[in-house]
């Protein structure tokens, strides 16, 4: 059997996925991709997302249609160069498909969740991988550490992932606080987990976190990566806060939540659903709403620090994309000299989840460059 | 962070929750605790299948064990209720509801409108319902419509684990009386529930899964066999959308309205007896507010209307079954989804 035979598997994306639903291949078979071609879309329970090609050849085999679900680690299709037989494939198939046991029912795969007490708060964390510095993954408004979970897997190969829940966010404790709360979160967490100096980077209102947290503690900061982040102008979209806050039905989320995506399609049944169950827990609403009052009163952004990018003495990474119905793209634009700017076109306020692919991309490119 | 526990757990944690945050929240019924006053183990029973066991070590003076007599504790319930504490009282099976009806439907159900609205009545009663354990027809009937048919009564009725705990949370925090139905074999259900606090709102149907072709309404224990029948017609093609009102009176009619504009056909699964039912009451109220929208006489899958009988083979026959659902939608699309109606 060829040795250039390659497998394209069912990825796990967050720690609760079991199966994945072919959506739509993109690529036909006998067409020639690269490493890195987006091969087919794939729908979980929680998102849809693209497989790319983890090495250049060609598709030789698609192994499941539009419908079908294939379990993680499930084989959904080949790669292998041109003079590979077609009887070496189906061999290669045969032989995966004999060997494969899905994992199980109910069965703990993968990592879990962690707290930590912080000053009487408690913090639900997420870690994965090993090397220093880390990189800690803060989540955005409503969020929580789940929306890196495209994120997290693909960051952790070269170093430790913390992916963090703030104050008032996931499984953390729900208080009534501000800005200032959520920087001292973040401070106190990585004092109580000894991590010296690590890589931060926040996705909107976790962005504001990170860039407050490496200016007030410059020696701590490896870099700073900020993907449509709060905090660099004062307009927001007034109707996703406030939309988010009052939302009390599934159909009335699920049209807020679209305002995430640039593609409103990837909004899937179990997404509205977490995020409603998570907005009934008890102590959420008061705290949403001491967090929107203090950060976006009267639909604009009160903590603005565009002006003291200049002063972070560590990279900076800023990651936009273009169509982001929440945040304008206009913030992502003038920034000091010292700020690297990546605008994804097509791509809306939440590119690391739409397009985790390129994403994953550049912030593991940005670490390896300036990495310390 | 929600792991997998039971219904009957979910429940549990839900008493034990609320009896921590607010100590006017007292629980009392018949052995709820089990064995007050003999000589043996305390905490004994925790209610006739275990459902409030433990609570009494960690919350000595909010639960207590009551004489076997239905209408003089659920008429102190009524009353504690009036008077600053927030009872809940297990009323073991629904069935035993008769002895006491006066004190919650003349009573419990009129006190916010007998004073101008000035008495608040926060009053729960939990109560089991349903057959399929084999307990004949004294124990085994679903009698929600009644009590739904009473102004002044909320009515809850879950039909999961995660649900149970909002539910119970919501109805012990509400100011009105509410009835809170336990069917007895979605116990040993087991499904995702948060370990914090949390609320589902009185009134907020749940739409299980989304469907254009039909829409079925199941109740309860229902809703999974829904579930069941709706996973075969989708192999035919029938799209089917199932709404869970989780609640009865409020009932979440905007949900079910709206999903039947869009489809055109109803199912409405109950497992009351026929008459006077909730299957009924949708379909009625369905077909007059949507009657241009209608496609298809609604259709309603209930159990007959005799008492369950004890009879295993006939009580297996009288609940509504995945198969008779699945045949009262193909009843109402004719073979002809997709085409002009």
């Amino acid at each position: 059997m060829s040795l250039a035979i390659t497998k394209v598997g069912m990825p796990k994306w967050g720690l609760s996925m079991k199966v994945g639903q072919i959506l739509e291949w993109l690529v036909d078979e006998g067409a020639t991709v690269d490493s890195g071609t987006e091969i087919v879309e794939v729908e979980t329970e929680k998102i849809a997302g693209a497989i790319e090609a983890p090495a250049a050849g060609v598709l030789r085999r698609r192994v499941a249609g539009s419908g079908e679900s294939i379990p993680v680690g499930g084989l959904v299709a080949v790669i292998a160069d041109e003079a590979t037989s077609d009887g070496d494939i189906d061999a290669f198939v045969a032989e995966f498909q004999a060997n494969f046991v899905p994992p199980e029912e109910g069965e703990e795969a993968g990592p879990s969740t962690e707290k930590v007490e912080i000053g009487g708060i408690s913090l639900r964390y997420l870690r994965l991988g090993e090397g220093e510095p880390a990189l800690v993954l803060l989540h955005g408004f409503g969020g929580d550490l789940n929306n890196w979970l495209f994120n997290s897997p693909a960051l952790s190969e070269h170093r430790t992932v913390y992916a963090l829940d703030l104050p008032g966010h996931g499984g953390s404790t729900k208080i009534d606080g501000g800005f200032k709360d959520l920087v001292d979160a973040v401070a106190g967490f990585l004092d109580e987990l000894g991590v010296e100096r690590a890589h931060l980077a926040g996705h909107s209102m976790g962005g504001a976190v990170a860039l407050q947290y490496a200016l007030d503690n410059p020696d701590r900061v490896a870099s700073l990566v900020l993907i449509d982040s709060a905090a660099l102008g004062d307009e927001i979209n007034a109707d996703y806060i406030n939309g988010f806050l009052s939302a009390a039905k599934r159909r009335e989320l699920k049209d807020v939540l679209k305002l995430l995506f640039a593609n409103p399609d990837l909004v899937t049944r179990q997404m509205v659903d977490e995020v409603l169950k998570y907005k009934r827990l008890d102590g959420v609403k008061e705290a949403l709403e001491a967090l929107a009052s203090d950060l976006f009163p009267e639909g604009r952004q009160m903590v603005v620090l565009a002006s003291r990018l200049g002063e972070v003495q560590a990279p900076v990474l800023v990651i936009w994309g273009a169509a982001d119905r929440i945040l304008p793209l206009a913030h992502a634009q003038g920034l000091p000299e010292n700020v690297r700017v990546e605008v994804l076109d097509g791509q809306g306020h939440s590119p690391h989840m739409e397009a985790a692919n390129e994403v994953n991309r550049l912030i593991g490119k940005f670490l390896d460059e300036e990495g310390v | 962070m929600a792991r997998k526990i039971t219904y009957m757990q979910a429940i549990n944690e839900a008493l034990d929750q609320e009896m921590t945050r607010d100590e006017t929240v007292v629980v009392f019924g018949e052995d709820v605790v089990g064995g007050t006053g003999s000589p043996g183990e305390d905490d004994a029973w925790g209610g006739v299948l275990g459902v409030t066991k433990g609570l009494k070590a960690k919350h000595p003076n909010q639960i207590l064990d009551t004489p076997i007599s239905e209408s003089a504790f659920i008429g102190a319930a009524a009353g504690a209720a009036c008077s600053g504490l927030r009872p809940v009282a297990e009323l073991m099976f629904v069935d035993f509801m008769g002895v006491c009806f006066d004190q919650i439907y003349n009573q419990a159900a009129k006190f916010r409108y007998m004073f101008g609205g000035k008495a608040r009545t926060p009053l729960v009663i939990r109560t089991m319902w349903g057959a399929g354990i084999r307990a004949a027809s004294q124990h085994s009937q679903s009698l929600y419509p009644i009590f739904t048919h009473v102004p002044g009564l909320k009515v809850a009725i879950p039909s999961n684990p995660y649900d149970a705990k909002g539910l119970l949370i919501a109805s012990i925090r509400d100011d009105d009386p509410v009835i809170f139905f336990e069917n007895k074999v979605l116990y040993s259900v087991e499904g995702d529930v948060p370990e914090e606090s949390y609320v589902v709102p009185l009134g907020e149907a749940n739409v299980v899964r989304e469907g254009g072709d039909v829409t079925v309404v199941a109740i309860g224990r229902m809703v999974s066999l829904a579930e069941q029948a709706a996973e075969g017609l989708a192999q035919d093609g029938i799209e089917v959308e199932i709404i869970d009102p989780r609640t009865t009176s409020p009932l979440d009619t905007d949900t079910i309205f709206e999903s039947v504009e869009n489809t055109g056909r109803l199912v409405v699964v109950d497992e009351a007896n026929p008459r006077c039912s909730l299957a009924a009451d949708i379909s009625a109220q369905v077909t007059q507010e949507c009657f241009s929208a209608l496609k298809a006489a609604p259709q309603m899958v209930t159990a007959p209307h005799t008492p369950p009988p004890f009879s295993p083979v006939l009580e297996d026959e009288y609940v509504p079954s995945a198969q008779r659902i699945a045949d009262a939608v193909r009843e109402t699309v004719g073979g002809r989804v997709g085409q002009p109606a």
